[in-house]
């Protein structure tokens, strides 16, 4: 055996082949493989969690020029294994008015919809929970059931500030669910596919470097400002903006049911990263990594967690927007940026270049538009300045 | 798969039934979900996965979550006593029931042109193709009158500054 084509997929290979020689048959062998993938897949979510949430308060730690948690463990790293335990032990408060089921189910499914997600990720090439033929769609339709446990928190817990996180939720989750459509549709159209992992395999030209994120860098701008505002990230967290609605949706949680509320943003996080990962900078694709199949998880990992960096990064350092802002941005800039790019985008691949010329022509136009946009966008902001300006300036009475 | 169908059917009659008898309306409107999201997992069984997501996506993802929505800016927000009848429930059974008996007649005795044959692995490749072919007029009719719903709720919900 050549131990450099040992990889996940081989795992499962010789893992189905000794369920056989075990003289399990095929039906109930598909049952256990989906049982075991289920499994193994929450496991790695549910308790990846706990280093993510780590990584980011020390990203955030050193950026802001701190030293973050480093009492508990070498590093700090066991600080999250406290909390988590601390939260568990915590008094479970329950408000009089709350609307108990509904209060109780919202945590549950807010975790629920991140992990439905982890099932269309392809970690390594082959190695995906199921590869449906509507992978992209898939997420988005969970995305859609992630504002919905929100909404559910907001009007449950029966508190005014509650509640306009709530409103914020639909205001903010499905403005932005637009861009990010329209932004994930860019590489659908590229690819050709809707399989995650099809997406992942399209990428693989030049060596395993023809990410789509070098050729349309605006379609993945976008993608990172809506992928911000759907992850509830700073600049775009004003679900639960502490100094203005106290906590958000989620103000009246105590113990354990707040501790789910945080793991979900924490995990989905991650996997919005993930999701980035394989639509714009390959997945698993990487130098050799058909030659070496183990390299697709690392690669695939590597990413993701550059991915993640980044969007800590711009949590530590951007400061909140104002909702009206925030709403602007999206259907002022955001949309029709996406919109025109989309159709300009799906005319350059129907005319159907010879192979250097369609990447080269994706790029002139992602770029134009991003320089255009933002062109347009500085001279709108340009404009509001000068008018506040004006409006503030003391007239002078005339003599 | 008969029994999983039972059981997810079983589901979302049940959460059907919840939607229509439940006092408090954002809990008719939560079953709601529950239901669309019931149809969904037997568009799942029935192996149409685009059917799954897109019934996800614009009933869950859009319609009810805007009907949550109206519900938390109305007036029972906090009510627990919306009653679930009114003077007009014989009328409704009547129709119901009316409604009910013709789509079992229709389904009973109206042969549909089925062809028995497994689902093709690029379902969306060919209901893109479809769209943009032989079903191009309807496809674009839709458009037209969403566009003009768009529009028409803008108007309805823009403030009119000259006016006042």
């Amino acid at each position: 055996m050549d131990w450099s084509q040992i990889d996940l997929r081989t795992v499962g290979v010789l893992w189905n082949q000794a369920l056989q020689n075990a003289g399990i048959a095929p039906p109930l062998l598909t049952v256990i493989n989906w049982v075991v993938a289920a499994v193994v897949l929450l496991f790695v979510g549910l308790n990846m969690v706990i280093g993510l949430i780590w990584l980011e308060r020390k990203i955030a730690a050193r950026i802001q020029d701190r030293l973050g948690p480093n009492r508990v463990g070498p590093f700090g790293l066991l600080q999250t294994v406290a909390d988590a335990l601390k939260l568990l032990t915590k008094e479970d408060v329950t408000p009089t008015d709350a609307d108990r089921i509904t209060y109780n189910l919202a945590p549950a499914l807010a975790v629920f919809h991140v992990l439905m997600t982890l099932a269309v990720i392809p970690f390594a090439d082959g190695v995906i929970g199921a590869d449906l033929n509507v992978g992209v769609l898939y997420i988005v339709a969970f995305g859609s059931v992630g504002s919905m446990a929100a909404l559910m928190a907001g009007w449950a817990s029966n508190n005014k500030y509650a509640l306009v996180g709530g409103f914020r939720v639909v205001a903010q989750l499905l403005s932005y669910e637009i861009p990010l459509v329209f932004a994930m549709m860019i590489p659908v159209l590229a690819a050709g596919t809707m399989r995650m992992n099809g997406l992942a395999e399209a990428q693989g030209q030049f060596g395993g470097l023809g990410w789509y994120v070098w050729v349309m860098p605006c379609a993945f701008f976008i993608f990172l400002a809506a992928t911000l505002a759907e992850g509830e990230r700073a600049p775009f967290d004003l679900l639960e903006a502490e100094s203005e609605i106290v906590a958000g949706f989620n103000i009246e949680y105590s113990g354990m049911k707040f501790a789910w509320f945080f793991l979900a943003f924490f995990l989905n996080s991650w996997v919005l990263s993930a999701i980035g990962t394989t639509l714009f900078l390959g997945g698993w694709q990487g130098p050799f990594v058909d030659r070496i199949p183990a390299l697709g998880v690392v690669y695939f990992f590597a990413k993701t967690m550059v991915m993640f960096w980044v969007l800590a990064w711009i949590r530590a350092t951007f400061p909140r927007l104002r909702i009206d802002q925030m709403m602007d941005f999206c259907w002022k800039f955001l949309v029709p940026l996406a919109l025109v790019l989309l159709v300009g985008t799906a005319i350059i691949l129907k005319l159907g270049l010879p192979s250097p010329f369609d990447g080269l022509a994706l790029l002139v136009w992602n770029l134009a538009l991003l320089i255009g946009g933002f062109w347009l966008l500085g001279k709108a902001q340009q404009r509001a300045v000068y008018a506040s300006k004006r409006a503030f300036t003391p007239q002078l009475p005339r003599l | 798969m008969s029994l999983l169908f039972l059981v997810l059917a079983l589901l979302t009659l049940v959460m059907a039934i919840g939607t229509v008898t439940a006092r408090n309306l954002f809990h008719a409107a939560l079953f709601l979900v529950g239901a669309f999201f019931g149809v969904a997992t037997i568009y799942v069984l029935l192996e149409a996965e685009f059917l799954a997501v897109s019934q996800v996506i614009i009933y869950i993802g859009a319609i009810a979550t805007l009907i949550v929505f109206a519900i938390m800016l109305s007036r029972s927000m906090m009510g627990r006593e919306a009653g679930g009848y009114n003077r007009y429930w014989v009328a409704a059974a009547v129709g119901v029931a009316a409604l009910w008996s013709l789509l079992a007649l229709l389904l009973t005795t109206v042969s549909f042109p089925v062809v028995d044959q497994p689902v093709p692995a690029d379902a969306i490749v060919q209901i893109g193709a479809g769209l943009i072919g032989p079903y191009l007029i309807p496809f674009e009719v839709v458009s037209v009158l969403l566009v003009v719903a768009l529009m028409g709720a803008v108007m309805i919900a823009r403030e009119r500054h000259r006016q006042r």
